[in-house]
């Protein structure tokens, strides 16, 4: 008779990963693959929350020239500068919106990592399968968020780069403060088109899954609104897709088009 | 009407948990398509036994879906290709005549393979354990509707008790994370009101000691497709809830479980 191969009362196996000592609150939330999770959901609307704001900023694109103090200007220039000077009074200018960036920094920062450490944890954990999967639940979406998440860092810096530290190497023609210019002399380019395009898609598949799995990772679960979760998802990813694939569109379409801001001044005598 | 079936198979073997593993092709001829997955893979052991060669060894019990021994990948899926329904339940008609089928054991780094397509699944029995449960003797079990229990809650709980605690949603997993598992186990007993005065504990419990041995949730929603229970992916939300609140409200300290 040959041993029994399961133990029986404490199991039988060693764990993968023993527990660590646990660190105080709140670190010990991020010791936990549910914490780290919460942690990515957290951040991860932080970083919605600016990607939403920051299409619906660009939209000003659209809105041309204005009139501000008796000049002409770039109405999206004119947003920068409000951006720039938020909280004025409270803060010093630059100020509040140096807070909200190294707000961004920090989240992005915890989102990579988190990701980052737990596929780590999801690889040890895994054994391959020698037969073919069959895939009935997971999306292109679901399976693709570690490669359309880099995609996304890396055109963020690229992104940067171009438009905000306006390095010669891309962008030769950029000049601080001047958005509306910079950003269609910079689109207007077909590779950078096209780079944006790329991202663009990217990060509308990134939403798609990251905005439903938000709600499972917070724990936001309600037999009431369910349903609604799948559709807030796809109608956040296909929002921010529409508005940011409208911009290298119309410029490229010649509907915006770089120059000096005129208006008409007579209209507002 | 019964007609039987001719298919080929494609089933792991592997001598022990330390040898290496490979798939060889066996022929299951004159399968009725009444029989069972199981009743197929007994036919074919038959005569593996009459040939002396060595029967393929794969986890059985009840065989009527409620104890949550069988399972085993076939052509991918966990249980197979029916929904809502374990190896045991499946049935050879819906197979066509001369099918290949690939028949795999439960694949993650908790769930070591101890011969063929049996694994060890006891770091699940580590999730329940750590769960709680009740050494000491405390009598016979109060009257029914001692406690009065909100229906809904009942409903749900019940929902949460239907896990067999199988291992599909971890073979299903493509991050071998057992939080369809674990989360039923949990809800289970925490959406009951005998089940507060340790809820909290009892989520912390349970999801530190899953997280020793499997990975994490990235809520692809394998799991819940793959359970032959058809536990819903609500119980996880329901499990990382508890679990957060735990830890922000730091409640074993304040002493609420």
């Amino acid at each position: 008779m040959a041993a029994p191969t399961l133990a029986r009362g404490k199991s039988a196996q060693r764990p993968i990963r023993p527990k660590r000592r646990e660190l105080p609150f709140p670190l010990n939330l991020y010791q936990t693959a549910v914490g780290k999770k919460w942690v990515m959901a957290v951040t991860g609307l932080m970083l919605l929350g600016f990607v939403v704001f920051h299409a619906l900023g660009n939209l000003k694109l659209y809105l041309g020239a204005v009139e501000h103090n008796g000049e002409a200007v770039w109405d999206i220039d004119l947003y920068g500068e409000f951006l720039r000077e938020l909280l004025v009074p409270l803060f010093p200018r630059t100020y509040f919106l140096w807070l909200l960036r190294f707000g961004l920094m920090g989240a992005f920062a915890l989102h990579i990592h988190s990701a980052f450490t737990l596929t780590r944890m999801n690889q040890s954990s895994n054994s391959r399968y020698q037969s073919k999967r069959d895939w009935l639940a997971a999306n292109f979406a679901s399976r693709s968020m570690r490669v359309t998440g880099v995609i996304v860092s890396l055109y963020i810096v690229f992104h940067l780069a171009d438009l905000t530290w306006g390095l010669s190497a891309i962008s030769p023609d950029w000049e601080r403060g001047e958005i509306y210019n910079n950003l269609i002399l910079s689109l207007g380019r077909w590779w950078v088109a096209l780079i944006y395009i790329g991202a663009n898609i990217a990060l509308c598949i990134h939403i798609f899954h990251g905005a439903w799995s938000m709600f499972q990772s917070l724990g936001l679960n309600n037999p009431r609104w369910n349903s609604l979760r799948r559709s807030v998802a796809a109608g956040l990813a296909g929002a921010i897709l529409l508005m940011n694939l409208s911009f290298p569109i119309a410029i490229l379409a010649g509907v915006v088009e770089a120059g000096e801001p005129e208006v008409s001044l007579e209209s507002n005598e | 009407m019964s007609t039987t079936l001719n298919l080929t198979l494609q089933v792991w073997r592997q001598d022990g948990p330390d040898a290496a593993g490979r798939f060889e092709t066996y022929q299951a001829n004159n399968i009725p398509d009444d029989a069972s997955f199981l009743e197929m893979l007994d036919v074919v052991n038959e005569d593996l036994i009459e040939n002396g060669k060595v029967p393929i060894e794969f986890p059985h019990d009840c065989r009527e879906g409620i104890c949550g021994t069988c399972g085993v990948m076939i052509n991918g899926r966990a249980h197979g290709q029916e929904k809502g329904t374990a190896t045991c339940q499946l049935h050879m008609r819906k197979f066509n005549d001369g099918d290949t089928i690939a028949i795999e054991p439960w694949r993650a780094a908790a769930f070591p393979v101890v011969r063929d397509l049996v694994v060890d699944r006891s770091p699940m029995d580590a999730i329940i354990q750590a769960g709680g449960y009740i050494t000491a003797p405390t009598g016979t079990g109060g009257d029914a509707n001692d406690t009065p229990i909100p229906k809904e809650a009942a409903d749900s709980a019940m929902d949460a008790a239907a896990c067999i605690g199988c291992g599909a949603c971890v073979a299903a997993c493509p991050n071998s994370a057992a939080q369809l598992f674990t989360s039923a186990k949990v809800w289970h007993l925490n959406s009951l009101p005998q089940g507060q005065p340790e809820r909290y504990k009892r989520a912390e419990a349970m999801v530190e000691t899953m997280e020793q041995f499997f990975g994490s949730c990235t809520n692809h929603g394998e799991c819940s497709e793959a359970c032959p229970k058809e536990i819903s992916l609500d119980f996880i939300a329901y499990m990382n809830r508890d679990y957060i609140k735990s830890k922000r409200f730091n409640r074993k300290l304040a002493g609420q479980g």
